[in-house]
């Protein structure tokens, strides 16, 4: 059991410094890209996909397919990413990202757990492609449409309200993003999975503080989260959002009759100190000056 | 005429009864948007989302991914209005099988502004894998679920309530990309959509009388328009065609026949009546009827210009239609 224990947080911690090495190194390769969402949410993923999830399993890892058209009529041979989280089966998790700004810490993380083949990632933001910068729901693991924040959560109630009819055991989980709480319809969905009993829906929020503007104080307050969520009708656990012994345990929580919502406090600079000094446009890093990229360059062994 | 009411209320229930995947999606206008006795039936397919459009038709999305069949259901101008972009996102993009039913559409409420869906067919046709339809009778509402559930992807249906005429047979179906043909005729092609069939129908009988040969279309499926019946009959109006439609001239029936003789170059004289880029206001049905030009004698005055004759009809001669009282116990509310 010791050694299982071992095992896991060993796994799981290898998978996070993966996670911000790929985003740090594509990054700099393609002088730009997501890194702050990696730093504060690379032990979320993590932990979701090699201990909190039950997914199916794929056979090794998928290398992403051409863009497959839009939905529609006409269009035979759509397909969504889902194949990335395996076979759909009523006892397994679902997972479902919604702010698709994170795709590409997703990928890198599906990477990290063996689910999609390393060049996949050179496919990122390549026309014609699925590894889209701002994910929809043909890029790899992805199945719906979120990006327009404040509506992931809303399909994923959805969801859940259809498998607990059809009684299905597995759970529906979203990673959401501290900047939805600002959103209308995120505290709607919430009202509606309280108002449902949609305990079977479970939340990892990564609150990291920042938003496309800067610091979220100076944009739009959303705390007290903890005390809010809890009075829209939540099980609410705040959290260090690196603590993987934390996150796991509330991915093994029992349903409690209510949704379940883990606020991970996390730092958008974690793992990555040298991302400090952008602050507060931690957003998108774009390099200003070939110094400015050799620093990060130098930075990937580091990590 | 034969009067019905409360034809969906009663009709829903029967309709889903073998249908365990069909489930309704209520925003706090139950008896408003007669799905009270569904939810009596069926408590457990009956979805209370509250008045949160916005997270319902996401959530709609998300039920529909799941094998069940939503049917959404709210006054017209909280679905487009309010939650466009979740159905663009949610619904749309995806090409679910959300069946949106839109009530109170066009100046059929006193509600005003507010209530009152002028640019939904206009705005809803405009998204891709989108399907709109238009019921004008008791025979439309009747007959519309199974039409939008023979579709597979999201539908918008502009819905009636109340108390309702039956134009059509009830044998006769309400059938997706099919116009009902109302009358045959040469010198004009009248194409009316929703509630200004019944108004059409008047000033066509009382055209007819004076010698003008017109043939009258029931449009009830506004995208796709492709209708090969339609479109020969637009083709073939000897002196022009007229569009008739509660809602705006901007996007919806009138616009889509233009669109229709332009691109198939079928060089015919159009006149639309309809709102011409205003908003309405709260009043009567017939008080604004005869505002914003869309009762019979507007529609008389629209075959003379064209035909550049005058008939001498007056609103006498212009048989009487039925007006549904604005306090009715059909109704939940004065709305």
């Amino acid at each position: 059991m010791e050694t299982d224990n071992l095992k896991w947080r060993d796994a799981v911690t290898r998978s996070a410094r993966g996670i911000r090495r790929r985003v740090l190194e594509h990054t700099v390769k393609n002088n730009g890209g997501y890194l702050s969402q990696a730093c504060s949410s690379a032990e979320i993923f993590s932990t979701l996909y090699l201990k909190v999830l039950n997914l199916g399993p794929v056979d090794g890892p998928i290398k992403p397919p051409k863009f497959p058209g839009v939905p529609g009529a006409g269009n035979k041979s759509y397909k969504t990413g889902a194949e990335f989280h395996g076979e759909k089966a009523p006892d397994r998790d679902r997972l479902y990202l919604s702010p698709s700004q994170y795709s590409l810490v997703l990928y890198a993380a599906l990477i990290e757990a063996g689910r999609m083949d390393e060049a996949g990632l050179d496919e990122f933001n390549r026309d014609g492609g699925v590894v889209e910068m701002i994910g929809a729901e043909h890029s790899p693991g992805m199945e719906i449409m979120t990006g327009s924040l404040g509506q992931g959560i809303s399909q994923a109630a959805g969801i859940a309200m259809g498998r607990k009819l059809k009684g299905e055991q597995g759970r529906t989980v979203v990673f959401l993003s501290d900047g939805e709480f600002q959103i209308g319809q995120t505290w709607e969905a919430f009202q509606a999975m309280a108002w449902h009993g949609l305990s079977n829906i479970l939340v990892y929020a990564d609150i990291n503080g920042y938003q496309c503007d800067g610091k979220m104080l100076s944009v739009m307050n959303i705390e007290p989260l903890h005390s809010r969520l809890e009075a829209f009708g939540m099980r609410v656990f705040r959290i260090d959002g690196h603590d993987i012994d934390s996150l796991a345990e509330c991915g093994a929580k029992p349903a409690d009759g209510r949704p379940t919502v883990v606020l991970c406090d996390t730092d958008p600079c974690r793992g990555m100190e040298f991302l400090r000094p952008r602050g507060p446009k931690y957003h998108y890093v774009r390099f200003t000056s070939p110094e400015e990229r050799a620093l990060y360059e130098k930075a990937i062994l580091e990590i | 005429m034969k009067i019905l009411s409360r034809v969906h209320a009663k009709n829903l229930v029967e309709w889903a009864r073998e249908r365990p995947e069909a489930l309704v999606l209520s925003a706090d206008l139950t008896s408003s948007t007669e799905i009270d006795l569904f939810r009596d039936a069926y408590p457990d397919r009956f979805l209370s989302m509250g008045i949160a459009e916005q997270n319902m038709l996401s959530f709609a999305g998300g039920i529909a991914r799941e094998g069940f069949l939503p049917l959404v259901h709210t006054f017209a101008v909280f679905i487009y209005r309010r939650a466009y972009d979740q159905i663009a996102m949610s619904v749309a993009y995806p090409n679910l099988p959300v069946k949106m039913f839109g009530f109170l559409p066009g100046i059929t409420t006193p509600g005003g502004a507010t209530h009152q869906a002028l640019e939904d067919i206009s705005v809803m046709r405009s998204l891709p894998n989108m399907t709109v339809l238009e019921t004008g009778d008791a025979t439309d509402v009747l007959t519309v679920l199974d039409a939008a559930v023979s579709i597979p992807g999201p539908v918008y249906v502009r819905m009636l309530r109340g108390e309702i005429p039956e134009l059509f047979d009830e044998k006769n179906p309400l059938l997706p990309g099919k116009a009902r043909v109302i009358s045959r005729g040469t010198d004009i092609t009248l194409l009316s959509s929703g509630i200004c069939t019944e108004e059409a129908m008047r000033a066509s009988r009382a055209l007819a009388a004076c010698g003008v040969s017109i043939e009258h279309l029931h449009i009830t499926t506004l995208k796709p328009f492709d209708d090969p019946e339609t479109i020969a009959s637009i083709a073939k109006a000897d002196r022009g065609v007229i569009t008739m439609e509660n809602h705006t001239i901007t996007g919806g029936l009138g616009t889509i026949v233009a669109e229709t003789i332009a691109e198939r170059g079928l060089g015919r004289k159009l006149v639309r009546l309809g709102l011409r880029d205003t908003f309405a206001h709260g009043a009567s049905l017939p008080y604004l009827k005869k505002e914003y030009g869309l009762d019979a004698m507007s529609l008389v005055k629209a075959v003379e210009s064209i035909l550049e004759a005058s008939f001498d009809i007056t609103e006498k001669d212009l048989a009487d239609i039925y007006l549904a009282p604005v306090h009715s116990e059909a109704k939940a509310e004065a709305l």
